[in-house]
């Protein structure tokens, strides 16, 4: 596909690396030359110097044939200008960032009104994929598809965990449970994994469950499963804003600790039921004052990496059981992060650009395929996807069991006549069922049946 | 330097050439020459010895800037190397070395010769020689961007190190589209003239040695009296192409697109065009009495300043008796070159502009030191780091250029032979004056001498930075 891209701030970057990568026709606008000359040194796009929100420039870029235009410049207006115009000169998806609160009410108009595919606010995407950790307190990570039919849950195994050293089909006999365990990432590696595969402690695991069973999967395996009741949040940006709303909306008490009293005042005003405390969160005094050794969940989102890390540190030290969420806003250095004890990580950018990632490949993918969504899984080789069956293919009606399937492809769940069930062997695929399954991306699976051996 | 990653490429472009030596082969057994088994030879340990270096693909294939460079510039040379064997083993050419300055001349597009006679080759070694000109003038590396599904995202790089001037750009985002756009405009160009020229009477296998040698501004001809026997109409035509192929490329991708308005608005198409209308006009002036009619006078005149700025090296008559106005015209001539992006050489028109752009910015500086001004090319500013470029590339290339003077007049030919000869192999031109003029020839020089002209030639087609990066030592450190 031709892709648009204006700006090239950090997320801009990580598209246009991403979707180069895939094998897509990338054009990059940003105003400074610098920016664009480092990304056409360093990878196959064409990059121009410009401002993206004129039409002249829009048209250099080819606005006219592009199948997508992405708009992530740091101005709200001026993303919104280029998807208006981008809409107006030629039948292109059109992608916003818009982040100001303001707006936030008005992404409907946006869509309908503007005719935008999509618009993301990356403060409130981040504060959502924070609020599910908190509400599921296990799992590392939390991501939904197949329109919230199927939930994809990672969890790190700990040492001591009745899991570790048993093998997938023992587990699935053992715990009954409708729970598929699809990947697991051990030292770097992404592995899907066999019956036979024998888990071991440190290990990423990640399941595939329907909506409810992944509690009883976690209680079953000796991993408390209800959710927090109290939550601890440093700094009162507008992660902190949303998060707060949803926690609320959840019927979790809110604490902010937060330096600016004007800040203070103004979150009071928008949160009444929740403790707003003025004070400087570095300092181990005031933390201890206000519990942080009882706290359910913590979250630092202060505008400081390094602040953050230290208080997530710090958090975790006082008090072990934590529900750790720790914001980092750098992009990159994903090793050193993860081998940190920080809980899950949100990175406002980096889900910003997986959102839009996810999106143009489930464009990509709806061309001329039975692909209904495609879920990159992050920091894996690995990913889910979605078809919908609607005519006879090579994989309907054989039972799982004698279907060659390419190695590491895994079906995971079928969604049959209104009911979601984990198939076994003898079960086949019927005209009309939605299937997900897991794949390593190196398949590039684009229709159901690439998943059979040639 | 990431040698695996080298290696493997080389390898590469070993495959390529491997290929490509397989066409003299088969232009050797159509006319039954037992020098074509030794194409295949030489194609065949081309192919082994690529075959060994692409085994396995290196684990880090990241290519940053100096080695895209360096990777260029060995490339350049290994290529030569192993295209210089057909000629030595079949005996056309008895000395490797000067083997070597046959080839070199050949894929740098210079057109400069050893050979005092080339009618009593092999038809398949002269296939071959003006063959490298075709191959040499879009370049190798951009041939196999297109048809290699090679690298990662970083081979721009490697575009970069190639591909002639100071801007590099691109037309559409992918380099492997781009580059295949590159050489289907390219295509078409050699195959229009080769037509043109066959069906106004030229034998077919000059018509292809000759297109070559046009459309890659090479200069290599397959007759001891070149061009000259030739009739008007075949010379026009090839001045026509000659100067086409000095344009820059990127003009033809505008006409392709029907983008009219930027295509005409190419200020340095413009500039180029103008210095050769200004050109012809003075030396016709100049020559005039020394042909017989108006029409033949300014025939010769575009044809030899065609094929000095776009540095073909053809030659309709003998310039070297022109009066030295015309022939200092030439001498500069030879200096700018053609335009950037095209498969010429010289120092190219677009760097002459920014010079000049340059230095009335100083002067404007001096009179207004407050003045703030940037450099505009073509409506759009030139970033800071281009104009410095620019202005290195003008100091290094004099710097080489005198101290090859300096190591090329040890030989004691006179003033006018040993700078004509330099300014010839650094802009890939081919003829100089004097003892090197457009009848003569490289062969009487020392071997000393011929090894500073083949890495003139080299220089000055990859546009010296590649070239220099070989002599810096840092450049040969391993990393992984």
């Amino acid at each position: 596909m031709k892709i648009i891209i204006v700006g090239c701030g950090k997320v801009g970057t990580t598209l246009a690396k991403q979707l180069c990568k895939e094998g897509h026709d990338i054009t990059v606008i940003d105003k400074k030359a610098s920016r664009v000359r480092a990304l056409s040194d360093g990878y196959d796009v064409l990059a121009l110097e410009g401002d993206g929100s004129s039409y002249s420039c829009l048209r250099d870029a080819g606005v006219e044939t592009a199948d997508a235009l992405i708009a992530v410049t740091d101005s709200d207006e001026k993303n919104l200008l280029c998807c208006l115009i981008a809409r107006k000169t030629g039948n292109v998806a059109a992608i916003a960032r818009v982040r100001n609160p303001v707006y936030n009410s008005e992404i409907q108009f946006f869509r309908k009104g503007f005719g935008l595919s999509m618009v993301i606010n990356p403060e409130q995407a981040a504060a959502m994929e924070t609020a599910r950790v908190f509400r599921f307190p296990s799992a590392i990570s939390i991501d939904t598809f197949s329109k919230g039919r199927v939930e994809l849950l990672t969890f790190r195994l700990n040492e001591g965990n009745i899991l570790v050293d048993k093998s997938l089909t023992y587990i699935h006999q053992k715990l009954k449970t409708d729970v598929l365990v699809v990947i697991v990432r051990r030292g770097g590696k992404t592995i899907v994994p066999s019956g036979n595969f024998v888990l071991k402690a440190g290990d990423l695991v990640s399941i595939i469950s329907g909506p409810g069973q992944a509690e009883v999967f976690f209680r079953k395996i000796g991993l408390e499963t209800d959710r927090v009741k109290n939550v601890m949040i440093i700094g009162g940006g507008k992660v902190t804003h949303y998060l707060a709303k949803r926690l609320m909306a959840d019927n979790i008490a809110v604490k902010i600790i937060e330096i600016d009293r004007k800040k203070c005042e103004e979150l009071s005003e928008e949160l009444p039921k929740a403790e707003i405390i003025h004070g400087n969160a570095i300092d181990e005094d005031l933390l201890l004052e206000e519990g942080i050794e009882r706290v359910q969940g913590f979250s630092a989102l202060t505008g400081i990496d390094e602040q953050n890390i230290m208080l997530g540190l710090f958090a975790k030290n006082k008090n072990p059981n934590v529900k750790l969420v720790t914001k980092i806003t750098t992009v990159g250095f994903e090793n050193v992060i993860s081998s940190l004890d920080l809980g899950s990580i949100v990175n406002a950018k980096q889900i910003t650009a997986d959102y839009i990632l996810q999106f143009v490949r489930s464009m990509q993918a709806s061309v001329g395929s039975n692909m209904e969504t495609l879920y990159n899984i992050k920091d894996t080789d690995a990913e889910a996807m979605e078809f919908h069956i609607r005519e006879k293919s090579r994989c309907v009606g054989i039972p799982l069991q004698k279907m060659e399937l390419k190695r590491n492809i895994l079906i995971g769940k079928i969604f049959r006549n209104g009911k979601l069930f984990t198939p076994t062997g003898s079960d086949t695929l019927e005209v009309g069922d939605y299937v997900v399954l897991v794949a390593l991306k190196k398949h590039r699976i684009t229709n159901l049946d690439d998943i059979l051996k040639k | 330097m990431n040698y695996g990653m080298v290696f493997y490429i080389l390898g590469w472009i070993l495959r390529i050439e491997s290929v490509l030596l397989l066409l003299p082969g088969v232009v050797g057994f159509i006319y039954r020459e037992k020098a074509a088994w030794l194409f295949l030879l030489v194609a065949g340990l081309a192919f082994l010895l690529s075959f060994l270096l692409t085994w396995r693909k290196p684990k880090n294939t990241k290519v940053y800037g100096r080695d895209g460079f360096a990777v260029v510039a060995l490339a350049w040379i290994v290529m030569s190397l192993v295209g210089a064997l057909p000629f030595t083993l079949s005996g056309d050419i008895p000395f490797y070395l000067d083997a070597v300055f046959e080839t070199v001349s050949g894929f740098t597009t210079t057109g400069a010769s050893i050979l005092p006679a080339v009618e009593n080759l092999n038809k398949c070694c002269l296939f071959w020689r003006s063959f490298t000109h075709w191959v040499g003038g879009m370049g190798i590396f951009v041939f196999m961007l297109a048809v290699v599904p090679l690298l990662g995202g970083s081979t721009f790089n490697l575009m970069k190190a190639e591909s002639p001037g100071p801007i590099i750009g691109k037309f559409v985002p992918k380099i492997k589209d781009s580059s295949l756009i590159l050489y289907t405009i390219y295509m078409v160009i050699t195959v229009s003239e080769f037509l043109l020229l066959w069906i106004f009477g030229m034998p077919v296998f000059e018509a292809i040695c000759h297109t070559f040698g046009t459309v890659g501004t090479g200069g290599f001809g397959v007759k001891n009296s070149g061009y000259m026997e030739y009739s008007p109409i075949l010379q026009n035509i090839t001045t026509f192409f000659m100067i086409a192929c000095g344009i820059n490329f990127q003009f033809y991708f505008y006409l392709k697109d029907r983008k009219w308005r930027e295509a005409v608005g190419m200020s340095e198409v413009k500039a180029y065009l103008g210095i050769i209308l200004v050109s012809i006009i003075l030396v016709t002036v100049n020559v005039r009495g020394l042909y017989g009619s108006l029409s033949e006078t300014v025939r010769h005149a575009a044809f030899q300043i065609g094929t000095i700025i776009t540095t073909t090296g053809y030659a309709t008559t003998d310039f070297d008796l022109w009066p030295k106005f015309s022939q200092c015209i030439l001498i500069i001539l030879m200096m700018v070159g053609a335009c950037a992006g095209s498969t010429g050489g010289g120092i190219k028109v677009s760097r002459i502009v920014i010079l000049i752009k340059t230095i009335a910015k100083e002067i404007e500086s001096i009179i207004h030191p407050r003045a703030v001004k940037k450099i505009q090319f073509d409506g759009v500013s030139v970033v800071h780091e281009t104009v410095r470029n620019t202005s290195v590339f003008f100091g290094v290339y004099f710097m080489i250029f005198f101290l090859s003077l300096l190591i090329v007049s040890i030989d004691d030919f006179d003033f006018t032979t040993s700078f004509t000869a330099v300014a010839a192999t650094l802009n890939n031109i081919g003829p100089g004056l004097a003892k090197v003029g457009p009848t003569q020839n490289f062969g009487f020089y020392s071997w000393h001498a011929k090894c500073v002209f083949i890495f003139d030639m080299l220089a000055g087609r990859l546009e010296i930075f590649p070239m220099l990066l070989l002599f810096a030592p840092s450049s040969w450190k391993r990393y992984t």
